[in-house]
Parts: C-alpha cells; structure tokens; sequence
C-alpha cells in the first residue's frame, strides 16, 4: 500500500532498555520525521496502536515459500504476504524449493516474484550443496552475486564429513555463513521425540543424540575451518551446553529455535495430532525449559518461524504417513504474548531474538526507531483476541499449532522499508487518508 | 484423550482403538459379554441376530490370516453381512487416499470398520477425522495397539487364574516392535495385576520401558521368578537382518522358553503366545505343545472377544448416532 503520510498513535517502542511510551510516530516518504510531534499535517493516515507496541520488524531466519516447485501449499506471494501479517519485513527462504536454489537463475526467480509482490524482503538462502545431495559444492560465489545472504542444506544432512569440510572451507573463502539444521541421519530415522510418548503410541522415536551428536561435529567442522556457523533448529537441551561451550571457546557459531518448540512438547503427539508432526521433533519439558533458559543466557541467538505450509490433504493421513512441517509464521505474536503471559519467556527477549539478533548474524544494520530511519516497524496489539483459522489467515498452508484456537495478540501494522506491507484498521473511513 | 474418542457421553464404547483410556469395569465388561458368547460357539446354530441388518468392513491394509478370519466368524456369529477387502490390491493402489477410500465406503452405508494398517495411529485417524460416525474396531495398528488380541489373552488368563490379583505376568520378546505388548501391558495394569514384566535385550526394549508400567528385565533367568504368566512374543526374520540380534539361535538360547527356563517360574505358570509361533526360536515344541501351555484356548477366544467388542461398539455407535439424528430433528 503506497501511503506517504502514516502517524501511529498511542503504543509504547524500546529504546535503551526501556519501554517508551509515545503519542505519535509520523512517517512520510517511508521515512521517520518526527516522535511526538504536535504539527499538522495532511493528509494523515493514523495507526492506532492501542496502547500497544511499537518494534522494529521481525526478521525470521527460516521460511520455506513453496515456490518454485510447491504451488499447491503457497507461493511466494501468499507466504510473503503472511509474513507481513506476522509482522516479519525481513525472512531468510530455504532453499529446498523444486528446482533446489542451486543456481543464480532460481536466485533471481525468488528475488524478482518477491520484488513483484513488495510484501517484505526476501534474503534467499543459497544450497550449500548441488540439489542439496551432499554430495558436491554449489556455486556460491555466484549465489552470493545473485543475491543469497548465506548457505543452507536445508533439512537435509550431510552424511559424508569431508564434503562437509570442503562446504565450509569454501563458503568461508566467499565470507559466507552456513546455517546447518544438525542431523544426524542415521539416527534421525523416526518421525517423533524418543522418549516416553513414543513408547506409549508406538511411533518410532528420533533420539536426542541425533541431534547432538551432529552439533559436536558441526562444531568441530566450524572451529577447524573458521567459517561463520548458524545451527538452526535447536531441539535438545544437550545441545545448548555444546554450543555454550563453543561459544566461549570462540568459535564463530549461533543458533536458532523454532517458536513451536518453545511452546509445545512431545505430549502434543499423543493423541497422533499431525499438525505437530515437527522436525526436529517437539521433545521434552526438560528440553523446552533449557532451549527458553538458552535464549535468555544468549546461547541461542534467534527465535525463527520454521514456516512449512502444506496444503490440507498432506496432513490428513495416518501420523507418519503426513507431511512434516508447520505453517507457523502468522502463530509468532500470539506464541510470543503466550510465553509472555505464562512468564516462561518475556516479550522483550522474544523480541530481540527476532530483530536485532538475526540482523547481527547476517551483518545487517539494525532497525531503529527514530527521527531520519527508515520505517521498519511492527505494531502490536497484544490484547487483541482473535481465532487462528484460514479465514483470518494468509498463508496457503492451515497446519498451525494453534488450530482453530483463539489466541490473544495481533498484528496491527507493519512496515517494510517505508511501505505499509500490512494493516488491519481501516485507514479510508475512520481516518483521514 | 484416547479414552474421549473411544466413548460415547454415557462411557459406553463407541469405538475401540486402544485399551489405553478404558476404566476396569469397561474392560471387565468386555471380558463378561465374551465369556457369554463362548456359548454360542458351542451351540448347534452359532449365531446370535445382535448385529442382524449391519455390515462391517474388513479393511486389512497388512497381511493376515488369523485375525481376518476370527473377525470374519465373530461377524458372522453376529449375524452381520461381512465385506472382506485386501486392499493391497485395491484402492490405494491406484493412487487413491486412504481418507477417499473410506468415505466412499461410508457412503455405501457401512457400520463398522475393522481396520488393520501398518502405520501407529492408523484407526485413530480414522475414527477422529474420517469416518466418526462408523464404528471403528482396531485390528492392529503399527507399533501401538492391538487391543482385541490383549483382550483375548485377557480372557484367557482370567480363565485359568480366576483373577488378576497378586499376578506376575512377563512378556518375552520383541517388546520395541509388539503393538500387542503394548496393549497387554495396559490391560494388565488396568485390570490390576501384581507385577508386569518385560525381558528380552536392549535392542528390542524401547529406552523408556518403564513409563508403561512395567519392570526391565534384559536376562531370562532374573525375569522367570516367581511368574504366574509367561507371555512369549513372536519373533520377526526383519529384526536379525536390521542389526537388532545377531541370529535366531542365539537369541533362542537366551530368550527362547524351554522346559529348564520354564521350570524358574511358578509350576503352576501358564505360557501364551499370540501366535503364529515359531518353534525354535522363541519357544521349544515341547513347551509350545506341553501342559501348561495354552496357546489353543487362546485362538477360541479371539471369537468370543471379538464379537463382544463388535457387538458393544456397534450399539455405542447406534446410540451415539440415534441421539445426533434426534437433535438434527
């Protein structure tokens, strides 16, 4: 929406470890020209916050938009859009879409139908390997040139631990990260958390040491060859301590979580609900408490949507025949008020975890609210009640963890360099647009 | 939450997916209505008219002989018209969903499914998001449930100890891969026996035995003591070729039951085995064929069972489905 004069009224923004409370925000030409400021001007767009909160768009460091190759579940313009309904400006995609993004050609594919749709900026994820096999070095100069921000094998592991090597020692000579989702793959081979649940319901279990086993090796690989290592996907409390540890020996790592394992555990499969059928899987209290402790000590850098949208038929089979994966990103505000509420995680490091920590491990500027930025911003109103549900929903994919549920916090507005990418209130009759 | 799809308001069965979630009484019940038909079987004319005008679905997704056709009897004794679909060679197939498949079915005014699918969960997505409004009899499901099969074995202890007081039960065996150890293990503890054992190696024990309920034992000679119940669990060739056992003879002079480890339980001990049974390699002949063996009772029984869960379900269904139609009116 092209509007040049935007005032959000009445919320609170963070600055210098406090919450600010403001009267008006006034944006013109996508640019932040004044706080609090008492000249008229039209015409005037007014954003009411509602006493809510004002922060620098969300940067989510894992999206999957379904295309190239998977129209049936989304598409770039429906998932892009359901980004900024979730408050994101900024997401990384993966690049396991069909054809992989392998190649400049896919790159600039993704870019241009983003830049098409203006909904919020898309940094591509470049395939660290050829069709993400593991078996021979993509071209990532050329994928750095046309636009990816770092290399990803998405969710497929690397089993042959020389490749391995070679991957990293040649994103580090392009200066570019890995992000790696740590698998084990021998040991991966289960469609749930092992542990007591799948004891009781007789699902085969992926055990916590798939997942470890390939953070320790991941962090060898890291410090050995120097190279910029983001672990995405954090499951187990185990790992934590590993990249703690790697931390304070210096290696150059961070780590995401995804928001579902914050919220829920294994117990979540008992009933073979296959919304939650997760990779990695959804685990232990024990692990949920020690990956929310992780984000507040700082071994875990970022909080990320995982977003997996699928169409309605892919999860409507027996558990394990379904697909894995969840459409989450439009479920982040409501998970992060819950967590709030529940006093496990505060808003503020939810925040920080999804604004200036991703900015950090892509060597991103940060997002500031203030007199001469450019307007990135998210408005939040936390008390507003709504029920997740396709109809309230953008993304093509309606496997959401909160099904149908009513959840309290909502999107009010975002701003994506300047544009207006999303906005719930109805600008042309209630105010002066 | 298992119990929440598998009755009606009143706690009467609508469906039955999993012992898990059902009282004592309902299980006591179960093992009630089937003593009663035990007598049927035993009649000039078998047949009871309790299911008269209804027709149940075989839906067997898996291979299987035995536990298609004591379904297929117990129907019959029930007066119901029985469909038998091998569906291997059926829908699927061609590429259509399970979900298509069985709302196509329901369309053809089925009453009941009996469903048995290779995959944990199976019936239960059945039952919650496919066909709600037919009853749903779990056949066996992957690794989770085969409640019928527990039931029976049930039925035949009951038989032949009385009661489920103060009883010592080990199951041998494949426990990680068994849906029927897992059944039985819920029976069992519902119905309130001493002690529950598992025994077998590392390799076919799931990490978290305990949270079952049950007592790890990983060497024959700790597990037999004092048991009054010996269940011996089939062994499959998969396991030796997936690195889970080195071969069938020395998993049989481990854990196989023969009449020296036999004699370390309880002389009055009775030996089960779901079947078929593999002579030599979980269970010698001459304890398989011996006195306390009770193999046999166990496959009558799978008929009694089996008609009084259909039977109980089917009337649950009706109930819950008269009571839907009368607020529609």
């Amino acid at each position: 929406m092209n509007v040049s004069a935007i005032e959000i009224i009445n919320g609170k923004y963070w600055a210098n470890d406090g919450w600010v409370k403001f009267e008006s925000i006034r944006i013109i030409d996508g640019i932040i020209t004044a706080i609090n400021s008492d000249d008229p001007i039209e015409p005037l767009c007014v954003i009411d916050a509602k006493g809510g909160i004002v922060c620098p768009g969300l940067f989510d460091l894992n999206v999957a938009l379904r295309e190239p190759g998977y129209a049936r579940n989304g598409n770039i313009d429906s998932e892009t859009r359901a980004a900024a309904a979730a408050g994101v400006t900024q997401l990384c995609c993966t690049p396991d879409s069909q054809p992989v993004n392998d190649t400049k050609a896919v790159t600039k594919l993704i870019k241009e139908q983003a830049n098409l749709s203006a909904n919020c900026e898309v940094l591509p994820l470049g395939a660290l390997t050829k069709a993400l096999k593991g078996e021979q070095l993509s071209a990532h100069a050329s994928l750095k040139e046309a636009g990816c921000v770092a290399l990803s094998n998405g969710a497929a592991p690397i089993s042959n631990l020389l490749v391995a090597q070679r991957c990293f020692e040649y994103a580090k000579t392009q200066n570019m990260p890995v992000f790696m989702t740590p698998m084990e793959k021998d040991l991966y081979e289960g469609c749930m958390h092992e542990g007591a649940v799948s004891t009781a319901i007789g699902l085969k279990g992926i055990p916590a040491i798939a997942e470890t086993i390939a953070v320790a090796q991941l962090l060898q690989l890291a410090k050995a060859t120097g190279v910029q290592l983001h672990l995405s996907q954090i499951s187990c409390a185990e790992s934590i301590q590993l990249i703690a540890e790697a931390k304070a020996a210096g290696t150059r790592v961070s780590a995401d979580v995804a928001i579902v394992n914050l919220l829920y555990t294994h117990e979540s499969v008992k009933g073979f609900n296959s919304h939650f059928h997760c990779i990695p899987p959804l685990r232990t209290e024990q692990d949920r408490q020690a990956l929310l402790e992780g984000l507040k000590s700082g071994a875990i850098d970022a909080i990320c949507s995982a977003h997996l949208p699928w169409e309605a038929a892919e999860k409507r089979m027996p558990f394990v025949e379904t697909a894995v994966g969840m459409s989450s990103i439009e479920s982040l505000i409501p998970a992060a008020v819950k967590l709030n509420e529940n006093g496990e995680l505060k808003l503020e490091v939810f925040l920080k975890a999804m604004t200036e920590n991703p900015r950090n491990i892509l060597h991103k500027e940060q997002n500031t609210i203030e007199t001469g930025a450019t307007a990135n911003i998210t408005v939040i109103d936390t008390e507003q009640k709504w029920v997740v549900e396709q109809q309230q929903t953008y993304s093509k994919g309606d496997n959401t963890m909160f099904y149908n549920e009513e959840v309290k916090g909502r999107v009010i507005a975002t701003l994506c360099n300047g544009r207006l990418t999303h906005n719930t209130q109805d600008l042309n009759s209630k105010n002066n647009c | 939450m298992e119990s929440e799809i598998q009755l009606t308001p009143s706690g009467r069965l609508k469906h039955f997916l999993s012992v898990s979630g059902l009282s004592r009484a309902l299980l006591t019940e179960i093992l009630d209505t089937a003593e009663s038909f035990i007598e049927v079987g035993e009649r000039n004319i078998r047949k009871v008219p309790l299911l008269r005008g209804k027709t149940v679905v075989n839906l067997f997704f898996e291979p299987s002989t035995r536990t298609r056709s004591t379904f297929e009897l117990a129907a019959k004794r029930l007066s119901a018209d029985v469909l038998n679909l091998d569906i291997s060679t059926s829908a699927t197939s061609k590429g259509e969903s399970l979900s298509d498949m069985l709302e196509n079915l329901e369309a053809m005014a089925s009453d009941m499914f009996v469903v048995r699918h290779s995959q944990s969960g199976a019936a239960h997505f059945i039952a919650e998001s496919v066909t709600p409004n037919v009853a749903i009899v779990n056949a066996g499901d992957g690794w989770h449930a085969h409640p019928t099969q527990a039931m029976l074995d049930m039925l035949t202890i009951r038989q032949h100890k009385g009661s489920f007081e103060g009883l010592k039960v080990a199951i041998v065996g494949d426990i990680l891969h068994s849906r029927v150890a897992r059944s039985q293990i819920r029976a069992l503890n519902t119905l309130g026996v001493a002690e529950v054992r598992v025994i077998a190696p590392n390799t076919l024990l799931p990490n978290d035995v305990e949270c079952l309920g049950v007592k790890r034992f990983t060497q024959m000679e700790d597990g037999l003591k004092d048991l009054d119940v010996i269940i011996m669990l089939r062994l499959q060739k998969e396991r030796m070729q997936g690195g889970l056992l080195p071969s069938e003879q020395e998993y049989y002079r481990l854990y196989g039951l023969n009449q020296q480890k036999l004699a370390m339980a309880k002389p009055d001990a009775i030996v089960m085995h779901p079947g078929p049974i593999n002579r030599g390699v979980e269970i010698s002949s001459d304890v398989a064929d011996g006195p306390q063996s009770v193999i046999l009772n166990q496959v009558t029984n799978g008929i009694a069972i089996r008609m009084a869960v259909m039977s109980m379900a089917m009337s649950g269904q009706t109930e819950t489905n008269t009571s839907r139609k009368e607020a529609l009116e």
